[in-house]
């Protein structure tokens, strides 16, 4: 719709600048807290200007929240998580759009209706496979007996045990499985034409050849898109680090210790601190969107062709 | 050189019959075009050729080897698609080279052979550009050049052309031919276009609903069709085609009571017999009253060719196109006397519009 009239120009300009601003206030928060000394943050009414004692801040939240180790963890498992993502998200889709199978809508439906089941619901059952990934099969060999068999046959107890707690493993692989990825992909496959399979399998190029020769070209930003999305959100995943760590020192993530920088009952009330730790953590997914935000854009509206 | 068999070759979908059993032999380096209207099955059974779908009951070999179980890239075809499916994300030196990369033949053998075709068709200078950034023709090409490169042992064609315009078409329907004179390459061309088949092909597959109507060479066809359809789908402007039937003294009666007299029918000018007769424009003439066999008719419009003309008549309540060369204009609504030349009927059953009197 294209509409020239000052006062609409007026009211979407408004609305605009309401909307940035409503986005920006917390972060202006966050920096000018982080920038001001311990009086200066406890003074009332709280000054919307900042200070100079930024870097000082910084340094104390790094020392008191052990950030160097907890960010490499946390880039390992956001990583992790994001390549695992577009790795199995694009191979379920192209064996759903491919492959013609009979078990194909049945898959395509299992993996859409997990949309509505985010970790949040499943994360009692989640743990328990974490606690031991090999669970579902011992569940198998006992209900059909042959764990019993075996064992009055030869005396040895089939005791399946792969305890992924506190570890890297642990904190990624459940979370690799995304339906929205799966999704996106499927979208995207449904729109390569018929005759560009058919022209690489003229060619001579098997499934796999077509996969990686044709379809994982194509989707690039496509997948750039995914991996801004995934990276983000798997870098603030909370909930999940804190269950299945126990060794916080070891396994730890950013995110995680976001709680140790929030000042104690009793103790000094030092939201300096607090808020230049929480700059340094909100940082990366700010920089992975500043910079991807090119193909961010591109992969999730138009189609470059 | 590679000769292709087919042996009651049957396509089914779900249910229904696409292909009815197609039996055809196609010799080794012939240029075999398949005609029909859309939806005859034309495409599916060069897709059953190519391997890109399966045959539901009867055999293809392909030289002397029946292909029916292996995969597209075992049998040696090369397709040139419709809308030409080229990788976009490839330049057009990597679309022509991926079936060699794919092949695994070395770069250098790999770059050597991509030249070739490609100086061939004309695309040495645009070998680093992509896809997207060529027009009509030259993407055409280089979905041809792609199929070359292979040096395969059978060419498919499925309506290549159909997205180019009418001159660009003319062209590379000159430069297909070309390239088969010079490869030799058998050639299995599939087109909805009557023009683009009759130029082209050695031999034509007629088909209709999923049947061969009729196999031969283009001007075979043209002069005797074997069936109604073939008659009527075959030829610019169409054939004429009266329906009637003999009476008691061998006449054929048409429309409201036009008589003609058949000659090449002796024996099966059965009273009664209901029959389609049909006739080429170009041998429907002027005459005067006196000449024999002449039909009466009234002219209903003429379209002016310039160096010839196309006359509508009503000829007794049917209608009768002529192609007229004759100098002196006609006006519309003109009573007229039109001639058939009796060496071009062609008579069909009416029931099921096979063939009945004699090839010329």
């Amino acid at each position: 719709m294209i509409e020239r009239s000052p006062f609409f120009d007026f009211v979407s300009y408004a609305a605009m600048v309401i909307g940035l601003v409503l986005v920006l206030i917390p972060f202006w928060v966050v920096i000018v807290a982080g920038s001001q000394s311990l009086q200066e943050v406890a003074r009332v009414p709280f000054s919307m200007l900042p200070s100079n004692h930024l870097m000082e801040n910084i340094q104390a939240a790094w020392a008191r929240a052990d950030l160097g180790p907890k960010l490499i963890n946390s880039f390992i498992v956001a990583a992790g998580v994001t390549i695992g993502k577009i790795t199995l998200a694009a191979f379920s889709a192209f064996a759903i759009v491919f492959f013609n199978f009979r078990a194909r809508m049945i898959c395509f439906w299992a993996i859409f209706i997990t949309l509505m089941l985010p970790l949040e619901v499943r994360i009692v059952p989640t743990y328990s496979i974490a606690a031991n990934a090999l669970l579902p099969f011992q569940v198998l060999l006992d209900t059909l007996g042959i764990t019993w068999l075996v064992q009055s046959v030869s005396g040895v107890q089939i005791a399946l045990n792969w305890n992924l707690l506190n570890s890297y493993t642990g904190l990624i692989l459940p979370l690799i499985a995304t339906a929205t990825g799966t999704f996106l992909y499927r979208q995207f496959f449904m729109t390569i034409p018929d005759e560009l399979v058919e022209a690489s399998k003229m060619d001579g190029s098997g499934p796999m050849g077509f996969f990686w020769d044709v379809l994982i070209p194509l989707s690039r930003t496509n997948m750039l898109a995914l991996a801004t999305i995934m990276f983000v959100s798997s870098w603030n995943q909370y909930l999940w680090p804190l269950l299945v760590t126990t060794d916080r020192a070891n396994f730890g993530t950013v995110v995680m210790q976001l709680k140790a920088l929030i000042p104690a009952q009793n103790g000094t009330p030092d939201w300096n601190v607090t808020m230049a730790g929480a700059l340094i953590i909100m940082l990366p997914p700010l920089l992975v969107v500043a910079l991807m935000q090119r193909w961010f854009v591109r992969g999730l509206i138009s189609r470059d062709k | 050189m590679t000769a292709i068999t087919l042996k009651g070759v049957k396509k089914r979908y779900n249910k229904s019959l696409v292909v009815h059993g197609v039996d055809v032999e196609i010799e080794a380096g012939e240029f075999i075009v398949i005609l029909g209207p859309s939806g005859c099955g034309k495409s599916t059974l060069l897709r059953m050729i190519a391997g890109l779908e399966e045959i539901t009951d009867g055999e293809i070999l392909i030289g002397d080897r029946v292909v029916n179980q292996l995969e597209p890239r075992e049998r040696g075809c090369a397709m040139v698609f419709q809308n030409y499916a080229l990788y976009p994300h490839m330049t057009v030196g990597k679309n022509i080279g991926y079936s060699l990369k794919v092949a695994r033949v070395p770069k250098p053998e790999r770059d050597a052979r991509v030249m070739a075709v490609a100086k061939a068709v004309g695309l040495e200078a645009l070998l680093d550009r992509r896809p997207g950034e060529l027009s009509g023709g030259q993407r055409q090409r280089v979905a041809m050049a792609r199929a070359m490169v292979r040096e395969p042992k059978v060419f498919l064609f499925d309506e290549p052309f159909s997205n180019l315009d009418a001159k660009l078409r003319v062209a590379m329907r000159s430069e297909v031919r070309k390239l088969h004179r010079q490869l030799g390459v058998t050639s299995v061309f599939v087109t909805h276009d009557q023009t683009e088949a009759m130029t082209l092909a050695d031999r034509l597959i007629i088909m209709n609903a999923g049947r061969v109507e009729q196999v031969g060479r283009p001007i075979e066809v043209y002069n005797n069709p074997s069936s109604r359809f073939v008659a009527d789908f075959i030829g610019s402007p169409a054939m004429n085609l009266l329906e009637g039937e003999f009476d008691a003294d061998g006449l054929f009666v048409h429309g409201t009571g036009g008589r003609i007299r058949v000659e090449s029918l002796n024996g099966q000018r059965v009273p009664g017999r209901k029959i389609v007769l049909g006739v080429r424009p170009e041998a429907v003439r002027r005459s005067d009253a006196n000449t024999a066999g002449a039909i009466p008719a009234v002219v209903d419009y003429v379209e002016e060719l310039g160096a010839s003309r196309l006359i509508h008549a009503d000829a007794n309540g049917s209608r009768l196109i002529a192609l007229d060369t004759d100098t002196a204009e006609i006006a519309s609504g003109t009573s007229v006397h039109l001639s058939l030349g009796q060496e071009a009927l062609h008579v069909f059953s009416a029931e099921d519009g096979r063939r009945i009197n004699p090839h010329a």
